[in-house]
């Protein structure tokens, strides 16, 4: 991805972009209490309010995950290109 | 609650609790360094633990007892507010992942224990260093008290320590071996002991859990019937407030208080100094944030763990003290033999936490109280001579305050220490991504933060208090019911960003930096990071 060497890459990048929205999602969804607080639907007796939050603990995992790899792309390319 | 010694389960729990222990005493040959004098060796693990060591020591360390205890008996009482640890501990992983790889590299190479240490260099200045270790050292102790409470509620549970007649010393002695045997190895290994407790710790609790969310329902006839049967209880009126117990989704006038309880719960708890520990002694960069992306199954873990409070509704479960429900509820409804190991699992789950917690006090003391106040020369092995006698006494202070004292006041002081810890973040965080909040500044914010946090939590009545009787009250200027700790950190940030205003346009004499950029994004290999022993000398950075 680095072709001129010794050009500082650019702070934002698209891959940090994308970084930055996994690991700000779970902020949005979870703090917007009003869009989970109520019964209906149910899951095997469980109501929404608490299967949805359960459910976010892997929504989120999958972000950070998916942040994880991506960061570690990004920091790959960086050294990368400074030694290139 | 049945009348005598339930004798099987407290055969199976002293059966773990004595494999623990021994554990617990053969951890300080596990993975020996050279330097064992240092205190990165007691203190931190030698800065050696990979993936799986640092997931089971941070999950048995977040994760207390306590919580398995206290987060099903809130809902247990009240329903829908209680779930928000949920939320709470999904939100921390982000915040872990943005901030603590930073200060992980800029402690590896520059040799900090601490935060207080990395505020010192950061900021130059000893006052606000000091601050940072004093509230880091009086939001740990309530913590610790409370991981005694979590053992006391099995204890009662399993009907030993008698009732209220007995003598106190009769009563409590089960609660005092469990506690001296814990400060014996704690001093003796160090972060080693509870890094391999932890092993047996999660693997019991992760049982327990699997078979108590199956289990339990089956025998009550499902989640509908569960959380139908719940649903009446909370309808109900309570006669101390002449309001319903509680709901099974927060109504309108609920939403901002879960909504900041969640936010301002997270932000606390990576800024304490146990979760600082455990995140410091990991091998390197990768190891924290490859964390972050396991961590969340304890969180899962909690959520099923959650849902044991509407069962004990629905299995009819009575308690005066909320803090029994679940233990009652395992009891009712386990065999002896595995009410034993669930029981084993919340006593061990104590202790885990409760070790990592005294290491972490002690650090403090050591190196921000001690080091810097009283003997500025003193070398790495009398620190660690120094902190492991200081984490015994943060122990025995812990055991006396839970004695001594009412329940009631251990649970107000954690949740000043909720409070109070997140007031250490602007100088914290800040000084993790900016060098331009002036040092006086940052100190003043967290006067005004710990002053305004803990008045508010004074005057905060419950049906049962009349102070402390919660940690929500009415957010000034907004008027919606919010977490007191979350208004006081944005009072603090105000304060700190006007002050640094006006003290750079006065040009007040800013601190010495030791740091310098790239230190926050320094990895294993890199010129100056040890891979794994940091040089004996790692005692005695910074050039004071």
């Amino acid at each position: 991805m680095q072709e001129e060497t010794g050009a500082k890459p650019p702070t934002v990048t698209p891959g940090r972009v994308v970084i930055a929205l996994c690991l700000i999602a779970p902020f949005v969804a979870l703090l917007w209490v009003s869009s989970y607080a109520r019964v209906e639907p149910t899951f095997i007796g469980i109501p929404f309010f608490y299967w949805y939050q359960m459910l976010w603990v892997l929504i989120s995992t999958g972000l950070t995950m998916i942040a994880y790899v991506l960061w570690r792309r990004d920091q790959r390319a960086r050294k990368g290109g400074a030694s290139a | 609650m049945k009348d005598g010694v339930n004798g099987v389960a407290l055969a199976v729990f002293i059966f773990f609790f004595l494999a623990v222990t021994v554990i617990g005493f053969m951890a300080s040959r596990w993975r020996k360094a050279e330097n064992e004098a240092s205190l990165d060796e007691w203190g931190l693990g030698g800065r050696s633990f990979g993936t799986w060591v640092t997931w089971f020591l941070l999950g048995g360390d977040l994760y207390t007892a306590y919580t398995f205890v206290a987060v099903p008996a809130a809902i247990y009482a009240a329903g829908a507010a209680g779930f928000f640890a949920v939320p709470y501990t999904i939100l921390v992983y982000p915040l872990i992942f943005t901030f603590l790889p930073r200060l992980w590299s800029v402690s590896h190479k520059h040799g900090y224990v601490t935060t207080s240490d990395f505020v010192r260099g950061r900021f130059g200045s000893k006052g606000l260093s000091l601050a940072v270790a004093l509230t880091g050292i009086l939001a740990t102790m309530p913590y610790i008290a409370l991981q005694l409470v979590g053992i006391q509620a099995v204890l009662d549970v399993m009907g030993v320590g008698g009732g209220e007649t007995t003598h106190w010393f009769i009563r409590d002695l089960p609660l005092l071996i469990a506690f001296a045997v814990l400060a014996a190895y704690t001093y003796s290994s160090g972060l080693r002991a509870p890094a391999l407790i932890a092993f047996v710790k999660d693997g019991l609790i992760y049982l327990v859990i699997a078979v108590a969310i199956i289990y339990i329902p089956i025998k009550l006839g499902g989640f509908d019937e569960i959380f139908s049967k719940a649903g009446e209880a909370y309808a109900q009126t309570n006669e101390a407030t002449g309001q319903p117990r509680g709901s099974l989704v927060p109504g309108d006038m609920g939403q901002w208080g879960y909504a900041t309880l969640a936010l301002g719960s997270a932000l606390a708890l990576f800024m304490y100094p146990h979760s600082i520990t455990a995140t410091l002694s990991s091998r390197s960069r990768e190891v924290i944030r490859r964390n972050t992306t396991i961590l969340p199954l304890y969180s899962l873990m909690l959520g099923l763990l959650a849902l044991l409070g509407f069962m004990a509704i629905a299995a009819g479960i009575k308690v005066d003290n909320g803090q029994l429900a679940i233990p009652q509820l395992f009891e009712n409804m386990f065999p002896d033999w595995f009410a034993g190991v669930a029981f084993a699992a919340i006593g061990i789950g104590a202790l885990v936490p409760a070790a990592i917690m005294s290491i972490a006090a002690a650090n403090l003391f050591t190196r921000n109280i001690y080091k810097d106040f009283i003997k500025p020369d003193a070398t790495p092995a009398q620190e660690t001579k120094v902190s492991k006698l200081v984490s015994l006494m943060v122990k025995v202070g812990a055991l006396a305050f839970v004695l001594t004292m009412d329940k009631t006041v251990a649970i107000n002081f954690q949740l000043l220490g909720g409070i109070w810890i997140l007031q250490t973040m602007p100088a914290l965080v800040g000084g993790l991504f900016t060098r331009w909040f002036h040092r006086w500044a940052l100190l003043a914010g967290w006067a005004v933060g710990m002053l305004y946090g803990t008045a508010a939590a004074y005057g905060v009545a419950s049906p049962t208090q009349k102070h402390f009787g919660g940690s929500s009250k009415e957010i000034p200027g907004i008027g919606e019911i919010g977490y007191i700790g979350l208004t006081a950190i944005v009072l603090n940030i105000v304060v700190v960003v006007v002050l640094t205003f006006v003290l750079n346009a006065l040009k007040a004499p800013a601190g010495v930096d030791e740091t310098s950029p790239s230190d926050y994004t320094a990895d294993v290999g890199d010129p100056g990071v040890k891979a794994e022993l940091p040089p004996a000398t790692a005692g005695a950075p910074g050039g004071h």
